[in-house]
């Protein structure tokens, strides 16, 4: 699998209690492209990315993520290629120590012990939690059990990064610093956030979701120059592409 | 509720203590876990009415205990919940079994009263061990070395899930009624009333969330192995260790330790 492609094609998900979250989702993502999710609140996103690594299973669509549709046999390979970080940390820390739930994957690929060690150290200073290693996730506030669920995944060198809302609950200087790690992660990686400004400096390309459809997709800036799709869509310009309210200066 | 929080937090506690590092940390986990076997075979094996004959055996968690710098009075206080359970299964054999047994001055103590004390005395134990094995070696590490021993892996991977869901279970139940506590201003809640739909609440969440969990564990590569990440093999000092504490067992097993220490302290008197 050379080219990580992902490709989703009139996907459609019905919850149980038969809430559309999902209508008529399509698009093509090309290897080493950074692509943004944007929309409001029940748009559909969470869902959506939950597709992308088999956790929810289509009405209808299909899934294809490199060479393989996404089925029930190819799934563990899949898996293995996406890495994926949940919205909520909590559902994705399960050890007794920090080290240990870092050291989770890399063990399962089986890598030698030396090496998963080193790893771990790496990814943890990577999202600056090196000093958490041996604490229970359980005691870590909001952002550090973020940052070390990022480090969980960044552990296992996924070629495809997924990611639901990496920067909520970070502070400024741990977004700053996840910033810098996604621009310096060079495969595909695809995240929803509602933190426009770092869609803004991370994503050459935004999706947009509204009510589970695709309302756009192209260009980051040229979405956020679209006054009447932000405001259809619930969405505003981010704040970098505002004109300063303190100074009266626009850009 | 936030007492069982805090209950929770306790064990977990437990498996915090496992990744601390001395001699019995170090030995591999199949050698702990056999040992503990043994020492609860021999424990239980013997009959009914054996009391004085269960004392020696602490020996065994005491040093382990210590050894593995294990603190104190936290193990003792986890031990101590579980008398009352203890105490629910033998509570009738005082009743039905009211055969003299020893005069002890006016008080004459029947057979029922020493089986039951026999079960609280060996649930003590053999819980105590349970607790301290878990203590010194860790859950993963356990069901790892269990499943070395020969154990299926359905039946150890059963076994992991099981201690993860008491865990999630806990969370879950903490936040919900935490959340009701916030709400209710004070007052006991809205009664029982509101408990049901809690309850309910609570398993749908929690099953929920185990779910998410374990679809956090296959997307980083779980297919039912374990790891850890300490590298040991079974060499002669865990041999040694088996041996050894099997041996102090079967003697403790066949003399009865206590009466064997008096007739020395007595004899030496003499
Ligand atoms: N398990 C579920 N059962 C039923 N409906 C659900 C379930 N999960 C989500 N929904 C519904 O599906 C819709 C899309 O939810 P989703 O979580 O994908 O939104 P989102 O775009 O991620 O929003 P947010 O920005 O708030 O994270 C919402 O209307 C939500 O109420
Ligand atoms: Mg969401």
């Amino acid at each position: 699998m050379s080219h990580h492609i992902v490709e989703v094609k009139h996907l459609q998900h019905v919850y149980a209690d038969g809430t559309v979250a999902l209508q008529d989702v399509s698009f093509i993502i090309h290897h080493g492209e950074s692509v943004a999710i944007i929309g409001a609140n029940g748009a559909g996103k969470s869902t959506l990315l939950l597709h992308l690594n088999g956790y929810l299973t289509a009405n209808s669509g299909e899934i294809r993520i490199g060479d393989f549709p996404l089925t029930k046999k190819t799934l563990p390979e899949i898996r293995r290629t996406v890495g994926m970080v949940f919205q909520d940390a909590d559902d994705q820390l399960f050890m007794p120590t920090v080290f240990d739930d870092v050291a989770f994957g890399p063990f399962n690929l089986g890598l030698p012990v030396d090496e998963v060690k080193q790893r771990v150290k790496a990814v943890l200073e990577q999202v600056g939690a090196a000093h958490l290693q041996e604490k229970p996730p359980y005691h870590l506030s909001g952002g550090e059990k973020k940052r070390v669920a990022i480090a969980t995944v960044l552990s296992m060198s996924p070629d495809i990064l997924v990611m639901d809302e990496p920067t909520s609950g970070l502070d400024p200087f741990a977004r700053r610093q996840l910033m810098g790690l996604l621009r310096d992660f060079q495969h595909t990686k695809i995240f929803t956030s509602h933190d426009l400004d770092m869609v803004v400096e991370l994503c050459q390309r935004t999706i947009v979701l509204h009510q589970g459809i695709v309302k756009a997709d192209g260009p980051t800036l040229e979405i956020f120059n679209d006054d009447a799709l932000l405001a259809e869509c619930r969405l505003e310009k981010p704040l970098s592409m505002q004109g300063c309210p303190v100074c009266g200066k626009g850009r | 509720m936030r007492s069982i929080d805090g209950a929770v937090l306790d064990l977990k506690r437990l498996d915090l203590l496992a990744t601390a590092d001395s001699v019995i940390h170090r030995l591999d986990a199949r050698a702990k876990v056999l040992t503990t076997l043994v020492f609860i075979v021999t424990v239980v094996s013997f009959n009914r009415y054996e009391f004085t004959a269960l004392f020696p055996f602490f020996i065994y968690p005491v040093v382990t205990a210590s050894l593995g710098n294990l603190p104190g009075g936290y193990i003792v206080r986890k031990i101590i919940m579980v008398i009352p359970f203890a105490f629910v299964v033998g509570m009738l054999n005082p009743i039905f079994d009211r055969e003299l047994f020893v005069r002890i001055g006016p008080l004459a103590i029947t057979g029922g009263w020493i089986s039951c004390a026999s079960i609280i005395l060996r649930t003590v134990l053999t819980v105590g061990a349970a607790f301290i094995l878990v203590g010194v070696t860790g859950f993963l590490s356990v069901c790892e070395a269990l499943e070395r021993l020969g154990t299926p892996r359905t039946f150890t991977v059963q076994l992991l899930f099981l201690y993860r869901y008491i865990f999630v279970l806990t969370e879950e139940g903490a936040r919900a009624s935490r959340a009701r506590e916030l709400r209710s201003c004070g007052r006991k809640g809205l009664g029982l009333a509101s408990f049901g739909p809690l309850i309910g609440h609570l398993l749908i969440r929690t099953w929920l969330r185990a779910e998410r969990i374990h679809m956090a564990m296959l997307a980083r590569g779980f297919t039912g192995e374990f790891h850890s990440r300490q590298v040991s093999g079974f060499g002669w000092r865990e041999l040694f260790y088996v041996a050894g504490w099997s041996a102090v067992f079967l003697v403790l097993r066949m003399e009865n330790g206590a009466q064997w220490l008096g007739r020395l302290v007595t004899g030496g008197l003499s």
